[in-house]
């Protein structure tokens, strides 16, 4: 029963992907297809951290720095390949490289939880700090000036292999929205395979996967690994939405925007962080024209009413709350049927008196 | 000689800048084993005291050394008070629920006070100068302030009885618990204390770096690494890796330039925690304070 | 007499700060022994089998199984080399079901097909079907219990060290666990480290008894039981506790 209520989530949401990649672009003007496009990238970048906090009990603080690094490596290498096809390539395994690397040092050096958090964390934000200071024209890689705070103008993704035929915004939103897609449904099939069953025992028990000879840290850095790939793909969807890249992407307050996603919309799941990244850019951006109330100031209450409250996320939570109506529902039926038959048995034992 | 005596100072003064921005976080880590995500905006919050009660006509000396270490200190035991002791034992929530405060307060203060530079405060010392090469002295001064300040928290924590049993809580929570100590009033005392120092650090620095709602995220990179990278204990911690990051970053920014230092600070961190998982002072000093 | 020796200590050490936990010990099993080790709270037998699964590096001194020195290997290196594990306090993965638990033991080394099978043999061994679906979290403690052992056998080790299995045990769980022991007896070598007297002389043929980090003799159970420092270290101790 659990089983196929699985298969039929995961169907319904393909169909949902599916409705929104080809109805989108037909209903909504193109401002709101590009702004829907930016929010997808996010949704990448949501997903990739469900996948290793939520399934691999890794927990990030610093996810954007992938992000930020798939965007930049795509725009630096874009400019220079002259061409997208190769650079979403390289960017990708660009983010993955810098998620292994940092992976090593943590895994294979054993920092518990908060000693992981806080490193990523300041990863991302020394890479802030560093990348603003390269406004200089010194600091290029290749022909691409890095720009400082001004970030780098990204060239859009053009036809494969043809640098000659760029995308419009609707397509770039194709291609994000499949990315998306196919990033789900990796993440799925990651999650229901061997590898990603024992990532979850690691999260379960570290000490007993060892012990039944299982690699934790190789386990963990495969998964961060992967982790960072996908939020890379997310970085370059991002900077492609925008046209630009910019230092502000490592900023502490996009790493915290990521927590939020994962926290409110449920560790564990994928789908949840995918929903919460979609509804707080919708939330923040509406709060950010009305400028009523602080967005910091709505987002910290926000996290600290969740880990309060709401620990588990939406999406478990309405999952748990349907299971209970429902098995509430039953037992109210199987108890009646129970009187019933009660009542007939009862009856028999008068007849026999 | 000049160049050397004047790098040698800027060297000790990067020191004392990462004991001062990190003090309050290692008290809080190392007594409760809780990374305090909020600890920038404490500091920033010492910076606004400052700025406020200065242009409000208190003496700067009473506005730093009374006005920011006693009300952040105050806000301090609040948090404590309304968050943090419902989320004891639970590590990464507490991390989280920090990590809102934060956010929290960056948008409190940007409500009231804007998002700009509020009105700066100038240093109040002049520049000393070694030869060819001037120094401020008000730095000079600061690192006179974290001596000071790492021997305060040495006094407090060896000859008081509140010390006395903060040492016996860190070595053992439940031992200290059935022995009569409220642990429960150990760590509200430990965390208005931790803020108190932040606030202290986070005023005495606001004449040089000024303050914004968001200047926390520029000290916190730092006084993780540090915090982290020195371990559990708190004042063996934060001295011996401050003194060892604090020297790599100022080499490194001498001879490469500035944003280079903070990048092999960053990653000198790391190896040092592949190295040492549990910090300097999970392998050395193990004892110590 | 050094034939078919798989698993061996050599002066092996283990101090905490000052604390010396395990002392030189020289300790040695022979391939299909059933060696039980026992000995008063406090005697080091933990610190012992935590050095035998890797779990702790010794401070000086080897462990070697099958001519390999495991002293400075990780814990699932030594699982690896087909050693299954059971620690003292029972270590699942409480979020998951029976069959996920077993599954992911016999998976390890079996290919999935293969592991498939063997998870609902070792379920249909342990009797453990009409559970096999809950939640680890969701059991009691007995049966908690045997689903370690279930673990350690989905694994098919050839050596396997057990800590303290009966622990928290009913009478009737003991008597089965015993039953389970002597079974994988018949194709494994084991080490079984216990304080309960009754449920060594179900099991064992051969007994280690340490005291004060060292081995204070080594002799089957009617030897170990007669002997006056044992009486006087391990059951005296008991009597008076």
């Amino acid at each position: 029963m659990k089983r196929s209520r699985e298969i039929n989530s995961l169907i319904s949401i393909g169909i949902v992907g599916l409705i929104i990649l080809f109805g989108a672009p037909l209903s909504l003007d193109l401002f709101s297809v590009i702004s829907l496009t930016t929010a997808i990238s996010l949704a990448i970048l949501a997903l990739s951290l469900g996948l290793i906090w939520g399934f691999g009990g890794i927990l990030c603080f610093g996810q954007t720095a992938f992000f930020g690094i798939g965007g930049y490596a795509y725009a630096i290498a874009a400019l220079n390949f002259g061409g997208s096809t190769g650079a979403i390539i390289a960017a990708v395994l660009v983010a993955a490289a810098a998620a292994a690397i940092l992976g090593y040092f943590m895994f294979y050096g054993r920092l518990s939880d908060v000693y992981l958090a806080v490193i990523t964390l300041t990863v991302t934000l020394i890479l802030y700090s560093v990348i603003r200071r390269t406004s200089g024209p010194e600091y290029k890689i290749g022909i691409a000036k890095l720009g400082g705070f001004n970030g780098i103008n990204v060239p859009p993704i053009n036809y494969p292999w043809d640098a000659t035929q760029f995308l419009y915004p609707e397509h770039v939103f194709y291609v994000a929205m499949v990315a998306l897609l196919l990033a789900y449904f990796l993440c799925v099939w990651l999650t229901k395979s061997h590898f990603g069953r024992v990532c979850v025992s690691i999260r379960e028990n570290e000490v007993r996967t060892e012990l039944l000879g299982y690699d934790i840290r190789f386990y963990k850095l495969c998964m961060f690994t992967v982790g960072g790939a996908i939020a890379g793909l997310g970085g370059i969807m991002f900077a492609n939405s925008i046209g630009r890249i910019t230092p502000d992407v490592f900023n502490l307050y996009n790493a915290a925007l990521a927590i939020i996603w994962v926290i409110i919309g449920g560790r564990g799941t994928l789908i949840g962080p995918v929903f919460g990244a979609l509804i707080l850019f919708y939330l923040t951006s509406f709060l950010g024209r009305q400028a009523v109330v602080n967005i910091n100031l709505f987002l910290g209450l926000v996290l600290i009413v969740f880990v309060l409250v709401v620990p588990k996320g939406i999406v478990p939570s309405l999952v748990e709350l349907w299971d209970r109506r429902k098995s509430r529902r039953m037992t109210a039926r199987s108890a009646r049927r129970m009187r019933r038959r009660g009542r007939s048995r009862v009856k028999e034992v008068q007849v026999e008196d | 000689m000049d160049l050397f005596a004047a790098l040698a100072l800027q060297i000790i003064y990067g020191i004392a800048n990462l004991v001062l921005i990190s003090i309050g976080l290692a008290v809080i880590f190392g007594m409760m084993r809780v990374i305090n995500l909020a600890h920038g905006e404490f500091l920033m919050l010492g910076g606004y005291t400052v700025i406020v009660a200065t242009n409000n006509g208190v003496n700067i000396w009473i506005a730093m050394f009374i006005f920011a270490p006693l009300i952040v200190g105050i806000i301090g035991l609040i948090v404590e008070w309304c968050l943090i002791r419902f989320l004891y034992g639970r590590m990464v929530d507490t991390l989280l629920a920090t990590w809102g405060l934060s956010l929290f307060f960056i948008g409190l203060i940007t409500t009231i006070f804007g998002a700009q530079t509020a009105t700066t405060i100038s240093p109040p010392f002049g520049a000393i100068t070694i030869g060819d090469y001037s120094s401020s002295g008000y730095e000079l001064f600061l690192i006179f302030i974290a001596i000071l300040a790492v021997a305060l928290v040495y006094l407090l924590f060896r000859y008081t009885k509140l010390g006395l049993v903060a040492r016996g809580t860190m070595q053992g929570a439940d031992m200290a618990a059935s022995l009569g100590v409220s642990t429960q009033r150990v760590y509200s005392t430990t965390f208005g204390i931790g803020a108190a120092l932040s606030g202290l650090a986070g005023g005495l620095l606001a004449p040089i770096t000024g303050v914004l709602p968001t200047i926390g995220a520029i000290y916190i990179g730092k006084a993780f690494i540090t915090v982290i990278s020195g371990g559990t204990a708190i004042l063996a911690g934060t001295a011996s890796a401050s003194i060892l990051l604090g020297a790599v970053n100022g080499i490194v920014a001498f001879v490469v330039g500035p944003t280079m230092g903070e990048v092999a600070l960053l990653l000198l961190a790391i190896v040092l925690l592949r190295l040492m998982p549990q910090g300097i002072t999970g392998r050395f000093f193990k004892r110590s304070l | 007499m050094r034939t078919n020796v798989v698993l061996e200590t050599r002066s092996l050490s283990m101090h905490f700060g000052g604390v010396v936990a395990v002392n030189r010990v020289d300790f040695s099993l022979r391939e299909n022994e059933l060696r039980c080790l026992i000995g008063p709270n406090g005697a080091g037998k933990s610190t012992f089998f935590k050095c035998l699964t890797a779990q702790l590096r010794p401070t000086s001194g080897e462990v070697v199984i099958r001519d390999f020195n495991v002293s400075g290997s990780e814990s699932h290196q030594v699982a690896r080399m087909g050693v299954g594990i059971k620690t003292q306090v029972p270590n699942l993965f409480d979020g998951l079901d029976v069959e996920e638990n077993i599954w992911l033991s016999a998976s390890q080394s079996a290919s999935l097909k293969r592991s498939r099978v063997i998870t609902s043999e070792v379920i249909e061994r342990l009797q453990l079907g009409d559970v096999r679906k809950s939640q680890l979290g969701s059991l009691a403690h007995g049966q908690r219990q045997l689903v370690e052992l279930g673990m350690v056998l989905a694994g098919e080790p050839w050596l396997v060290i057990l800590d303290e299995p009966t622990a928290g045990m009913t009478q009737e769980e003991v008597i089965r666990t015993a039953e389970i022991i002597r079974e994988i007896n018949k194709s494994a070598t084991m080490i079984v480290v216990e304080h309960d007297m009754q449920f060594i002389r179900m099991i064992a043929r051969k007994v280690t008894v340490f005291h004060q980090g060292q081995i204070l003799l080594e002799g089957d159970m009617d030897e170990v039981s007669a002997d006056a420092r044992v009486r006087e270290v391990y059951l005296g101790h008991r009597k008076t506790s």
